[in-house]
């Protein structure tokens, strides 16, 4: 545990010394602040408009009009960031061969992966809570609804730690981080896409089991602010999948 | 302090290792010498449980490497042949780092780290990013690093590596305080290395050890004759080997080597004696004698150089590495 923590604060130091998380976190709040502001307009005019047709009014609502889109969009963003957040994290240690080092002290391989999954989560949070002053700067001249906010928000804290693990385990394939970088690109993208490409026999249990792995419904679920346990169970499974297969790919190449 | 049984490890079809065993007591300093390719490097890494071996058994302070790995890791200090840097790093925060994962908190920390700093000279560039550092500073930090914890057992693969003659001796010395309580394994292929700082030597060669003993009865077994190296000053005159025949010489050899070329009116000898038979003064009056110059005149000391080479061929000419050469032909 004690290492655990030294571990930690050890890639947090070295994601803070690089400029790549501020770049990151800069290109992400720019994106989603401006996708913020133009649904924000979009819907004050529809609801003015709404304003003329008094009696049957249809529901329309900040949620499903504004943060909805927006942060569906953050997620689309998101899958194309997080890699590079993640690139660097095994395969720079195997590079520059600190991972031998590292692990000649005693300090588990278990350890370490659970280290850098850490301090990208935290890296992740500070970037999810910068875009927290949209909520609370419209929150401060209009009413919101909290719990479909804070639904969405633990869908996006979900997201973020699969995505994460994704892009640990690619990054643990090679010393390339690049590499690293496109491999898992191109899981997530898969992710995305296994729910829209309809698979040749639909209906046979492939054709199923595709289409149960596809990321886009579970996280449409969970910006509407609906918690269905069968979206945590699907982020949290893979998550932990990713982290196994991190662990193995880093444990076997050291025979072990 | 170090067991290996029949250490064995192969990858795929290689064979790295081939059923080597030694053991290393407390306080000793041994180096492990061997070419390229030799099997150093696989034998050091397995001893600091980085790698698997395919078969035999190792054990460290105790404690088997393959059973117990965390225990091993926390008695040594490992240094690998390039030293790994977070180059992002200030020298201080890596050595931190590296002080805590190893176990050392707050006072003790900060102790171990000023000490080591001064040890390893880097005190002047200790708020440095390592990025900055030479590679000479570079090796030091990586040493820095095997040594914060103080361990019980320090294993350096190549250690001088990229560093200046005046800090190979400064690094020399460091690890030479080290012996006496800790244990020290370093390999090298620099062989005046081994003799400066260890007293013992495991020679290894393509996957086997060839020799283990201490350096002086290593060199000492290999020496069969004295031998005395002489440069003379003849002008003009050609003079044959037989002058040099004097009562206890057994061979006189006419040398020219790479190291001493051929200089119009001068020659260099070496003349072989029995062992225990001096017989430089006679060789110096004799050159007197003959109205020549005596330029240099100097023991040939067996240097554990030959006994390398020829422990290591020998080994090629016999069995299986005859035929791997053929092949290469």
């Amino acid at each position: 545990m004690k290492n655990l923590t030294t571990l930690i604060g050890k890639e947090l130091r070295l994601y803070f010394v690089s400029p790549i998380v501020y770049v990151i976190t800069a290109v992400f709040l720019v994106i989603v602040d401006y996708m913020f502001y133009a649904q924000t307009v979009f819907y004050s005019s529809v609801s003015a408009q709404m304003m003329r047709f008094q009696g049957n009014l249809p529901s329309i609502n900040l949620h499903s009009m504004v943060f909805f889109p927006t942060l569906m969009n953050a997620v689309v963003i998101l899958m194309f960031i997080m890699p590079l957040v993640t690139m660097r994290l095994l395969s720079e240690e195997k590079k520059t061969r600190t991972d031998e080092l590292l692990l000649s002290a005693p300090v588990t391989v278990m350890e370490v992966i659970l280290g850098k999954f850490i301090a990208a989560m935290v890296i992740y949070m500070l970037m999810l809570g910068l875009t927290l002053h949209l909520p609370l700067g419209l929150g401060w001249i209009t009413t919101l609804t909290a719990k479909p906010l804070m639904a969405a928000y633990l869908g996006l804290i979900l997201i973020g730690s699969m995505f994460l693990a994704t892009g640990l385990f690619a990054s643990a394939l090679t010393e390339n981080q690049i590499v690293a970088a496109l491999i898992s690109f191109g899981m997530l993208i898969g992710f995305w896409l296994s729910g829209s490409a309809s698979p040749p026999d639909a209906e046979s249990p492939v054709g199923a089991a595709i289409r149960h792995l596809s990321v886009v419904e579970h996280v449409e679920d969970l910006m509407k602010g609906l918690i269905d346990t069968s979206d945590l169970v699907y982020f949290i499974s893979i998550t932990l999948l990713g982290l196994f297969l991190a662990h193995r790919a880093v444990s076997s190449q050291r025979g072990a | 302090m170090i067991d290996v049984k029949n250490l064995s490890k192969r990858y795929g079809e290689v064979v790295a290792l081939d059923q080597i065993s030694f053991t290393v007591a407390r306080g000793e300093i041994v180096a492990f010498l061997g070419p390229n390719g030799a099997g150093k490097t696989t034998t050091m890494r397995i001893l600091a449980g980085l790698i698997p071996a395919t078969d035999g058994n190792v054990s460290v302070a105790g404690f088997n490497v393959f059973d117990q790995p965390l225990e091993v890791k926390r008695r040594i200090g490992y240094l690998p042949d390039t030293p790994p840097l977070y180059t992002e790093m200030t020298v201080n925060e890596y050595l931190t780092f590296f002080g805590r994962i190893r176990g050392l908190r707050s006072a003790a920390l900060t102790s171990a780290r000023f000490a080591i700093l001064e040890k390893c000279g880097l005190t002047a560039v200790a708020t440095c990013l390592i990025a900055h550092l030479s590679r000479g500073y570079r090796q030091r930090v990586g040493l820095a690093q095997a040594m914060i914890h103080t361990p019980e057992i320090l294993i350096l693969d190549e250690p001088t590596v990229g560093l200046d003659p005046n800090q190979i001796i400064e690094i020399r010395k460091l690890i030479q305080t080290f012996g006496g309580e800790h244990t020290v394994i370093l390999s090298t292929h620099i062989l005046p290395e081994a003799t400066a700082t260890c007293e013992k030597a495991v020679i290894i060669n393509r996957g086997r050890i060839v020799a283990i003993d201490t350096i002086e009865r290593l060199t000492a077994q290999m020496r069969k004759s004295e031998r005395t190296l002489l440069r003379v000053r003849h002008g003009d005159s050609t003079p044959t080997d037989a002058f040099l025949n004097l009562p206890g010489v057994t061979h006189v050899s006419l040398q020219h080597s790479e190291t001493s070329p051929a200089i119009a009116g001068e020659s260099v000898w070496v003349v072989e004696s029995a062992m225990g038979t001096d017989v430089r003064e006679a060789l110096a009056r004799r050159v007197i004698e003959q109205g020549f110059g005596l330029l240099q005149m100097q023991p040939v000391a067996e240097s554990l150089e030959d006994v390398f080479l020829q422990l290591t061929t020998q080994e090629e000419t016999d069995g299986r590495a005859g035929s791997e050469r053929a092949e290469i032909v």
